[in-house]
């Protein structure tokens, strides 16, 4: 089960340490304390200029969708699930399992981030709502944006550490990692940019014209650069990840996983929060 | 388990060097330009935050000179209204965010891994980090000094909305705002560093009921901190948001609200006052029980109440607002928990007044600046409690009052304190010691001239001159009291250039000491001054509170146990050390220009350009900040192992 020659870590105890807890996982807790203050005042803020509202903003359920954003919260929720499993498969040494799990993170991180951008766009665009022309806006717009940065980070994160899986134990090929390695965070990139570009073409193109051969085929048309990236990126995605040889992440990396982990599933609690007070408290 | 070990930052066995490819290449250098660029031993750290707050300290005390000057005589022309208004803003900002805040992470970085027996702080490439980016935003603030902006001129506080585009239109203020999002990001990430390092790095023994009150004072302070900054930060992405966006947050005209600065600033600005003087308590719970020759009287109640000072330090901030109309109740309970403050403090200053007690006091110069604190401290105090009555404060409320109050506390707590400190560990950071006669002259001559400039602005406060206003009439009956100030101002400046005069003679030129000069207490006294690279030989073993006294009356049980444990440790392969690094500070240079593209490029006026200057710059320092930190992590914790035995075997 172990891959490493000493036997089984104990995952929750440092002997290096005066309290046995990990640095890096303490490291965490103390900076997630200071994102609850952090996150706190951004919320407040929107309750507070939510119950003094002047004349003229729009009513936030007219402009909310709350079906799109249940689904979104729905995936988000997913995505820690995920995660929970990555730094559980990681604990057991199973390299398999993890990436398979935070591509999944990642995979869910960029559902619900695709949902924001197309929820944006629909606000800005049809509902008319601009973070400029109403404090509602102001104030949503900030939040769940920010919100939105650190789900971005988080995936950002998430990829790096996927990518950081494949670092060969043999240091002699280092220079040559290195460059896969540059390679493979910009294919990666360019596959979840190209990725979310289209399905947000597609999502229009369907809103468009409703769903048929010829909305399909004047899509591909449109979008024949994006579709020929995404083919090339995929593919190198694929070669990249081909074993080759022993690698060096090992049950050893638990606490890297782990401290990330902590982050991502405070940036879903976070969201719980907000879609509680934000969407959920207009409905009631 | 031994391989998750010999993994582990702090233990670990000899591995194989790998070669590297060139980006990942680790410097040695020990001495010169790179080895202070790349430098993560933490009292290099903690000499570099030194130097950069002296060197602000001594450009806000020129400006706080300038606002003295100008209001002298009635009706003084030697600034203008906008000069005064860059003068005030800017002094405050200074001696605040770059010269006391700065000072006491000075000795954050220097003393307090000392004290608890460690090598170094947690993540040393993150202290670095800190640095660096304090560094940035310190060069952001003061960049309008040198542009035709101007320096920002809209207070330390920065109301809105006088701080909007509308009434402050110009960079000036975005590159304040800028600069102070850097400081708050710098001053959280070493405070997550230094609360790790207390609960973690803690030598065998070394029970938090153990630590010296200082690191305990750290402690508190880096909570306070990584808590209270983030309100700072809200408030200036809201602030941001308007000025570059045109959001809402203070536009009352589309239902902003300009309280909300207030309120956010002073959920931070108030715990921030903490940050600046608990440092400094803790300071001067090191010196007197050494110059005492007592321990430190009631140990827990003085580390108790400083825990809860950070704690009421929350639920005190409206007492900034009490005439801004928040209604009875919300007065009456701000004016109470305000109250109810001070009695920590108190606490504080009687059991200081109870080490000194009875004990064999030294009156040296460390001492001298010491008592100087409890003294003026208290007076500051008093005022405080004045203002925390609500119907009394709404009479002094911005005025001169409130001026000579957060002076007394400020310069007489805070900077005297930290004052006390430089000299009390001077001889343990340089080895030579600043003389008796020059340390007392500079203490007198400081003292007198900060009463003479503050209290009689007392007076001028009850008298009614307003705060923040650059000229007065000769008919107010303020004349006297600000021309003594103004006196007191120069005899002030000609104290603090005796001491930094004296102090720069020493470090150069000054009588060496020996091992230990004062005969302490605390564990940093029991290393060779100064302090090699990695601190501590051997661990200490950790058996009393002032572990340091324990080991002089046992020196036979402490040196057999030395000896165990630095056979066990060889046996590990030496003393362990991080690698320098560079990346820390290409994480900064990324921060600057991509702070430098938001705060100080002008929009580019055609809008059909879709990625303009502004954004070109702003998009180019994050990429090297992201490039950065991506190697950073890239390279790794790794070190070398030290085995000071065979050099000096070799010399």
């Amino acid at each position: 089960m172990s891959s490493t020659a000493a036997g089984a870590i104990d995952h929750h105890f440092d002997p290096s340490t005066s309290t046995g807890i990990p640095n890096k996982k303490l490291l965490m807790w103390a900076f997630l304390a200071s994102d609850c203050m952090f996150f706190g005042c951004l919320i407040s803020t929107h309750l507070i200029y939510r119950l003094h509202p002047p004349p003229g903003v729009p009513s936030a359920r007219s402009v909310f969708s709350i079906e799109l954003t249940s689904f979104s919260t729905f995936i988000l929720l997913m995505s820690s699930l995920m995660m929970a499993l990555a730094v559980n498969a990681i604990q057991k040494g199973n390299l398999k399992s993890l990436r398979a799990s935070l591509l999944t993170t990642i995979f869910f991180g960029c559902i619900f981030l695709g949902c924001q951008v197309y929820e944006f766009n629909n606000f800005v665009f049809e509902k008319h709502l601009t973070i400029t022309n109403s404090i509602l806006g102001t104030t949503f717009f900030t939040l769940t944006g920010t919100h939105g940065c650190h789900v971005a980070v988080g995936v950002f994160w998430l990829m790096l550490m996927y990518i950081r899986t494949f670092q060969p134990r043999d240091s002699s090929r280092d220079l040559r990692w290195f460059l896969c390695n540059a390679l493979h965070i910009v294919a990666f990139i360019a596959t979840i940019l190209l990725g979310m570009r289209l399905v947000l073409g597609v999502v229009r193109g369907m809103e468009a014209t409703g769903v048929s051969a010829a909305t399909l085929a004047h899509f591909a048309r449109g979008y024949f650069a994006e579709l020929l990236g995404i083919v090339v990126s995929l593919g190198l995605l694929r070669w990249l990840a081909q074993p080759r040889g022993a690698v060096g992440f090992n049950e050893t990396n638990a606490i890297d996983v782990e401290m990330m982990g902590l982050y991502w599933h405070f940036v879903d609690i976070v969201w719980i929060v907000i879609f509680t007070v934000v969407y959920l408290l207009e409905y009631i | 388990m031994a391989d998750a070990l010999a993994k582990s930052d702090f233990l670990g066995r000899e591995e194989q060097a790998a070669p590297k490819p060139f980006v990942l290449w680790r410097p040695t250098a020990k001495t010169g330009l790179i080895s202070w660029l790349t430098t993560v031993d933490h009292k290099r750290i903690g000499f570099l935050y030194g130097i950069s707050a002296l060197f602000f300290f001594l450009v806000g005390g020129v400006e706080a000179l300038f606002i003295r000057i100008q209001l002298a005589v009635p009706n003084n022309s030697f600034l203008t209204s906008t000069q005064y208004n860059e003068m005030f803003t800017m002094h405050a900002t200074t001696m605040i965010f770059l010269a006391i805040m700065p000072l006491s992470a000075a000795f954050f970085n220097f003393i307090m891994p000392l004290q608890i027996g460690a090598r170094d702080v947690a993540f040393p490439r993150l202290n670095a980090f800190s640095f660096w980016t304090f560094l940035a935003g310190a060069i952001i603030v003061n960049l309008g000094w040198f542009l035709k902006s101007g320096a920002p001129d809209a207070g330390w506080f920065s109301y809105a909305p006088l701080s909007t585009r509308t009434y402050t239109p110009g960079h000036a203020l975005d590159m304040w705002v800028m600069g102070i999002q850097l400081l708050g990001v710098a001053s959280i990430a070493a405070s997550l560093n230094f609360v790790i390092t207390i609960i973690n790095l803690r030598a065998p023994g070394m029970t938090m009921m153990r630590l010296p009150v200082f690191t305990w004072m750290t402690l508190v302070t880096a909570f306070l901190i990584i808590l209270a900054f983030p309100a700072i930060t809200i408030a200036l992405v809201e602030l941001m948001m308007d000025r570059l966006f045109g959001t809402n947050f203070f536009e009352v005209s589309n239902g902003g609200m300009p309280i909300l600065w207030t309120h956010l600033f002073w959920v931070f600005g108030h715990p921030e006052v903490y940050i600046l003087i608990l440092p400094g308590m803790g300071v001067i719970s090191e010196i007197l029980p050494t110059f005492s020759r007592k321990p430190l009287f009631g140990y827990p109640i003085v580390v108790f109440s400083g825990a809860s000072i950070g704690f009421l330090g929350f639920g005190v901030w409206s007492h900034h607002m009490f005439t801004t109309g928040m209604g009875t109740m919300g007065t009456a309970a701000f004016a109470f928990t305000t109250m109810a403050i001070a009695v920590p403090t108190g606490v504080k200053i009687f059991n200081w007044i109870g080490t000194m007690w009875g004990g064999h006091l030294q009156m040296r110069t460390p001492m001298i600046f010491a008592l100087g604190f409890i003294w003026l401290f208290m007076l500051g105090g008093f005022s405080g409690v004045m203002h925390a009555a609500a119907p009394a404060d709404s009479q002094q409320h911005s005025s001169y009052f409130v001026v000579a109050h957060f002076h007394y506390v400020l310069i007489g707590g805070s900077l005297f304190s930290l004052l006390a400190g430089i000299h009390y560990w001077f001889p343990l950071m340089f080895g030579r010691k600043v003389s008796e006669f020059w340390g007392k002259l500079s203490f007198w001559v400081i003292f007198c001239g900060f009463n003479i400039t503050f209290f009689p602005l007392h007076f001028v406060g009850l008298d009614g001159m307003p705060r923040r206003t650059f000229t007065y009439d000769a008919n107010m009956g303020w004349s006297q009291g600000n021309l003594v100030a103004t006196i007191g101002a120069f005899i002030l400046g000609v104290g603090v250039a005796i001491y930094f005069g004296v102090m720069i003679y020493t470090f150069f030129k000054g009588e060496r000491t020996r091992h230990d000069p004062w005969d302490a207490r605390t564990l940093e006294w029991s290393l060779p001054n100064p302090p090699p690279e990695y601190n501590y030989r051997v661990i200490p073993t950790v058996h009393a509170r002032d572990n340091w006294w324990y080991e002089k009356h046992h020196q036979a049980e402490v040196s057999a146990e030395n000896a165990k444990h630095a056979a066990e440790e060889a046996a590990h392969g030496g003393i362990h050390m991080p690698f320098q690094s560079i990346y820390p500070f290409f994480a900064g240079i990324g921060i600057l220009i991509g702070a430098i593209g938001i705060a100080v490029i002008d929009p580019n006026p055609d809008p059909h350009v879709i990625i303009g200057r502004k954004l070109a710059v702003t998009l180019v320092g994050l990429l090297i900040l992201v490039v950065s930190v991506y190697l950073w992590s890239l390279e790794g914790n790794e070190g070398y192992h030290l085995h000071p035995e065979d050099e000096e075997g070799h010399s």
